[in-house]
């Protein structure tokens, strides 16, 4: 099956600043990889949709309560870029 | 030509949850706090952190859905939305997809005329993100710029609810927006303050000519931040898309920015390449299932809600509008009104004195109504002496500012205060004899058929008792005595 | 036998007979390293100084008679996607250089309360994708037996220390086969429990809904101790089970006689190595004559089970990995808005293997393709276990190889992923329906190359899978150890 790859629309929705010779090299080895993956489309019938647990349990949640929150200095240390106790970005292009 | 437009309105309101708990891990919900301080790795999307999500906003969404009249999902599942921004720390949002934990409900909105019912698409749960402040001036020198990232607020319970796209006109979404809000509030489960920001709303605004039933090009517009701004974003966006109809700027689907100085809406750039959000469910979480005894645990707990309190108001007998501002009065009046009522007065001098006088003193007084000290015995004392013509009603004002200041039942500090109006008619006749006698010029009129001068004389006889006559009765004396009817 | 070669039960042995001190212990592994590590590059990161402590802690302990359990003093490696506050902790990424974290993941923490001696973090392919650990941005790790060769992967660098004795034992992540095929290639034992039963907590996450923690080591029992330390419910993790540890050693020496062990056909050895066929068939009929009843069946859904993996695999990595973006830790490539300095620091800051995964994972996810990919994928997955509890019907434990292949020579499959990815195809189904699995080394191939035999057995199945585990590695009487060639220098 032809598989039909998009690939600067996947990158950019992956936020990876790929060149456009290294998006071919990805476009052909993804084409080889989803021609391999495609074989799950032989799967017939409509089985039912499952968890994915295995263990197939629900509700797992945790009581209202409070723990300790981290050491700001410590968190920051790890930071590239903090003042004043933020985190430090450039602006944003788009607007959400 | 000039055609009739209609337009349909959805509103989508994000609603912060009070908990004490972020939603899936253990930092604490604060508004204000120094930046950064409420975090964790959880809420921070450190390496290897997981969610568990908190029962209690799952226990508040759902309360929120039955307040609503949603269904409450028997299976819910948490999906991943996946989308780059420097404020969403794992760059992907734990929120719901397919199966929000509530959908199919409806809102019915306070009577104005007539009753508009609009309808709920579904209430599901989510996380908040953190914040991004931008500073630096938006100059050309790029480096200038930078964004400030606050992840206090990153994972706070955030319920979005969506409505239908039921709504027809700006008020009727503000008045959607009110009563959501007093409904939360009610529930308990959020500050709903607008101003910070923990209740949110987004309006989707299409036109379509009237009785049409084509939905028109539908514009997102956000950034409202009062009910009023809510309403004038709406109006503003509704004339703005009838001019732009058939023009060359015809309407085009895009999100657009509420500017509330200047008064109108401006297009924000799109994204590019937006809104592939490639959902699919969590795996770091399982299934939530909300079997009938779950759901009937969370409905047995909630409280009156509003409209279910103006429709009981209603039928004690209120008006709309006495029904209607009581309900949204403090907890404690609507209380001393509950308790009042029970021992036997009237609904209406009840509601009236409550949301009026009583109100006013809380006011002027700075007293909050948690600290009111008013027993519902000496309110309805306070009525009945009224009605009984025992105080005058001038005079009842300042026998329950006596109450309130703790002189004693309504009897005690109309005694005290010499409060008490002549009702004993031998004591009244005296006075009346005085005052005919002192006044024959006024008599004389009264016998020419000069009937108002009565008010005149009533007066006087109030003057003579320094206001402690019971004027009903002073009137019918001096009319007797006058020898008409 | 050196100290180095010893097992966790024969070394704990030692220490509580008074023969040995933990921190012997430590510097039996550290020299073994000192001696190895030029050639094999196992370790990222020595904690010494910590391990140091940890050792003397120990020693203190058992002194005033605290005995925390059988991996009491014991030095353990840690595969390097284990968070470890103040120690720094990079899945091999470049993207984390430098990076260290402010918590411990909670398997760190029970190794600690269970009185192990944390000696460093091992090398791995980058964020555990790939099975070879060529993929660490930080060079490979090489297999004890020959250093010419792949240790397997993606916990290659565990593997390794455990074979060649720079550690008693280690931990791994398995989400296609990461802990069973490298220690099938290395000789050694590999555990991927039941999923759910040992936390992932601090686990730098590549699939969560396959990502498992388990132990490498030198014997079933060793396996066996170190998952009893690690075993449990964790209230930081939403998919942890509650399950009591099953009653493992009391099954250890019980033997397969009156067992029903079944031999999956789609995975019986078209194409592979002929000594790793032809091994696991001595080893089907080894058992059958220690008693149990050999059958085969068939698992049809098998055969397009990798197909699944390597959609769903992915497709959970690139949400996994958004958070990587130079913001918050790690590294930053600048650019003029967050976009941009975004798009560049993953660019620059993912390996190869890793960008691909991103990049078909997005894939699988996006609008148009999503349903015949990613859903697909999933309903793979449900007929995969529906396969399963059928063999299980009438089955107690399933067998196959642990891997097609013996190790592969460096340099062999790096520059073709989908052949690397075949690697995985006798191991990623148990991933897929979160079943436990087993490698032990059965023997060697005509290069002195190891070979592994794969026991499975149903969900929260601990108990058969170890009791079949323990009579393979007794039939096998595998006790071969690598010499280690010195580097030419």
């Amino acid at each position: 099956m032809a598989i039909d790859i998009d690939i600067a629309h996947v990158a950019r929705l992956a936020r990876l600043g790929l060149t456009d010779e290294e998006l071919e090299g990805y476009k052909s080895q993804l084409a080889d990889i989803l021609e391999h993956a495609a074989r799950v489309q032989s799967l017939e019938g409509d089985p039912h949709p499952g968890s994915a647990h295995p263990l197939g349990f629900d509700n797992a949640f945790r009581d209202d309560e409070r723990r300790p929150s981290l050491d700001r200095e410590e968190v920051l240390s790890q930071a590239p870029e903090a003042m004043d106790g933020f985190f430090v970005a450039p602006p944003a292009l788009e607007t959400e | 030509m000039t055609a009739r437009w209609e337009a349909v309105i959805g509103i989508e309101v994000h609603v912060e949850l009070a908990t004490d708990s972020k939603m899936f891990c253990g930092c604490a919900v604060e508004f204000g706090s120094e930046p950064n301080t409420n975090v964790c790795p959880v809420c921070l999307g450190l390496p290897g952190a997981l969610p568990v999500p908190n029962r209690k906003a799952i226990e508040w969404i759902m309360a929120i859905g039955l307040a609503l009249n949603c269904q409450v999902s028997h299976k819910s599942v948490f999906h991943r939305k996946n989308y780059f921004y420097a404020d969403l720390p794992k760059n992907y949002q734990i929120s719901q997809y397919d199966i929000p934990v509530c959908h199919d409900g409806y809102l019915d909105l306070p009577n104005d005329g007539e009753s508009v019912r609009v309808g709920i698409e579904r209430a599901h749960m989510e996380e908040d993100t953190g914040k991004s402040t931008h500073v630096g001036d938006g100059g050309r020198i790029h480096a200038a710029k930078s964004t400030l990232l606050d992840f206090n607020r990153s994972g706070v319970p955030l319920v979005e609810i969506v409505s239908k796209p039921d709504i027809r006109t700006a008020t009727q979404a503000r008045a959607y927006a009110q009563e959501l809000r007093a409904i939360v509030l009610e529930l308990g489960v959020s500050d709903a303050r607008l101003e910070e920001g923990s209740m949110r709303f987004d309006a989707n605004v299409s036109i379509r000519p009237e009785g049409s039933d084509v939905l028109g090009t539908k514009v997102e517009i956000k950034n409202m931040n009062s009910f009023r701004s809510l309403e004038r974003a709406i109006d503003y966006e509704i004339q703005r898309q009838i001019e732009a109809t058939g023009s060359d700027s015809d309407v085009i689907q895009e999100t657009r920015h509420w500017d509330e100085e200047a008064g109108v809406t401006h297009s924000m750039r799109t994204k590019e390449g937006s809104s592939d959000y490639r959902y699919f469910i969590e795996p770091d979480l399982v299934p939530m299932i909300m079997d009938e005894t779950w759901v009937a645990t969370i409905r047995n707990k909630l409280p009156e809600l509003p409209a279910q309190r103006r429709e009981r108001y209603l039928g004690q007998g209120l008006d709309e509008s006495s029904a209607g501002v009581l309900s949204d009065s403090p907890a404690m009046l609507r209380s001393l009104y509950d308790e009042t009522v029970s021992l036997g007065a009237d609904t209406r001098a009840t509601a009236n004195w409550l949301t009026g006088e009583v109100t006013a003193w809380l006011r002027k007084t700075g007293t909050e109504p948690a600290d009111l000290r008013l027993e519902p015995v000496h309110l309805q004392e306070l009525i009945t002496i009224v009605d009984e013509g025992v105080v005058s009603s001038s005079a009842a004002k300042e026998v329950l500012e006596g109450i309130l200041s703790g002189e004693g039942s309504a009897r005690v500090v109309a005694e005290r205060r010499d409060l008490i109006q002549i009702s004993d008619s031998s004591a009244l006749a005296e006075v009346i004899g005085h005052v005919l006698e002192e006044h024959p010029d006024a008599v004389a009129s009264y016998q020419e058929g000069e009937q108002k001068v009565v008010g005149f004389l009533v007066g006087q006889v109030m003057r003579a008792t320094q206001g402690k006559a019971d004027p009903k009765l002073a009137n019918e004396m001096l009319r007797e005595a006058l020898g008409g009817s | 036998m050196t100290l180095h070669e010893k097992t966790i039960v024969e070394a704990g042995r030692s220490l509580r007979s008074g023969e040995v001190t933990s921190e012997d212990l430590l510097d039996a592994v550290l020299l073994r390293a000192s001696q190895t590590e030029a050639q094999l590059h196992a370790y990222l990161t020595l904690d010494k100084e910590g391990a140091r402590e940890a050792a003397g802690q120990a020693d203190a302990d058992l002194a005033d008679g605290i005995d925390r359990g059988p991996l009491h003093g014991i030095p353990i490696a840690l595969k390097d996607n284990m968070c470890t506050r103040g120690v720094e902790t990079t899945a091999a990424s470049q993207i984390l250089a430098g990076y260290v974290p402010p918590y411990d993941a909670t398997v760190v923490t029970r190794l600690r309360d269970a009185g192990a001696v944390i000696v460093g973090k091992t090398n791995l392919d980058e964020f555990a994708m790939g099975s070879s650990t060529e993929n660490s941005a930080y060079g490979p790790s090489f297999n004890p037996w020959d250093i010419g060769r792949i240790p397997g992967g993606s916990s290659g660098g565990s593997a390794a220390a455990v074979a060649a004795g720079s550690a008693f034992g280690a931990l791994g992540s398995d989400t296609g086969g990461s802990i069973r095929q490298p220690a099938s290639l290395t000789g050694i034992v590999g555990l991927k429990p039941t999923y759910g039963t040992v936390s992932r907590y601090g686990l730098i996450a590549f699939a969560s809904s396959l990502d498992q923690i388990g132990p490498l080591s030198k014997s079933v029992e060793d396996a066996a101790l170190t998952l009893e330390a690690i075993w449990g419910h964790d209230p930081l993790d939403a998919t942890s089970y509650s399950a009591e540890y099953p009653d493992v050693p009391a099954d250890l020496d019980t033997g397969v006689d009156g067992l029903k062990i079944g031999v999956i056909k789609e995975l019986a050895g078209e194409g592979y190595e002929p000594a790793v066929e032809s091994s696991v068939a001595d080893m089907v009929q080894s058992l059958s004559e220690a008693g149990a009843e050999i059958v085969e069946v068939s698992l049809p859904t098998v055969d397009i089970a990798l197909s699944a993996y390597y959609l769903v695999a992915p497709a959970e990595a690139s949400a996994n990995l958004a958070r990587f973006d130079g913001i918050r830790y790690g590294l930053r490539v600048e650019g003029e808005t967050t976009e941009e300095l975004m798009a560049r620091t993953r660019a620059e800051g993912f390996g190869p293997e890793v960008t691909r995964r991103i990049l078909l994972g997005t894939y699988a996810l996006s609008a148009g393709y999503y349903d015949a990919f990613y859903g697909q994928a999933q309903r793979v997955r449900v007929a995969l276990r529906d396969d399963f509890a059928r063999a299980y019907e009438t089955v107690d434990a399933l067998v196959s190889p642990t891997s097609p292949t013996v190790a592969f020579p460096a340099g062999e499959k790096i520059d073709d992923p989908l052949s690397m990815y075949l690697t995985d195809i006798c191991t990623n189904p148990a991933n897929l329906v979160g079943h436990p699995g087993i490698s032990v080394p059965i023997g060697l191939d005509e290069q002195g190359l190891p070979i592994g035999f794969q026991v499975m057995a149903p969900a929260l199945g601990e108990r058969v899978l170890f009791r079949v585990a323990a009579e393979v590695e007794r039939l096998a009487g595998f006790g071969a150890r690598p010499v280690i060639e010195e580097l030419a220098s």
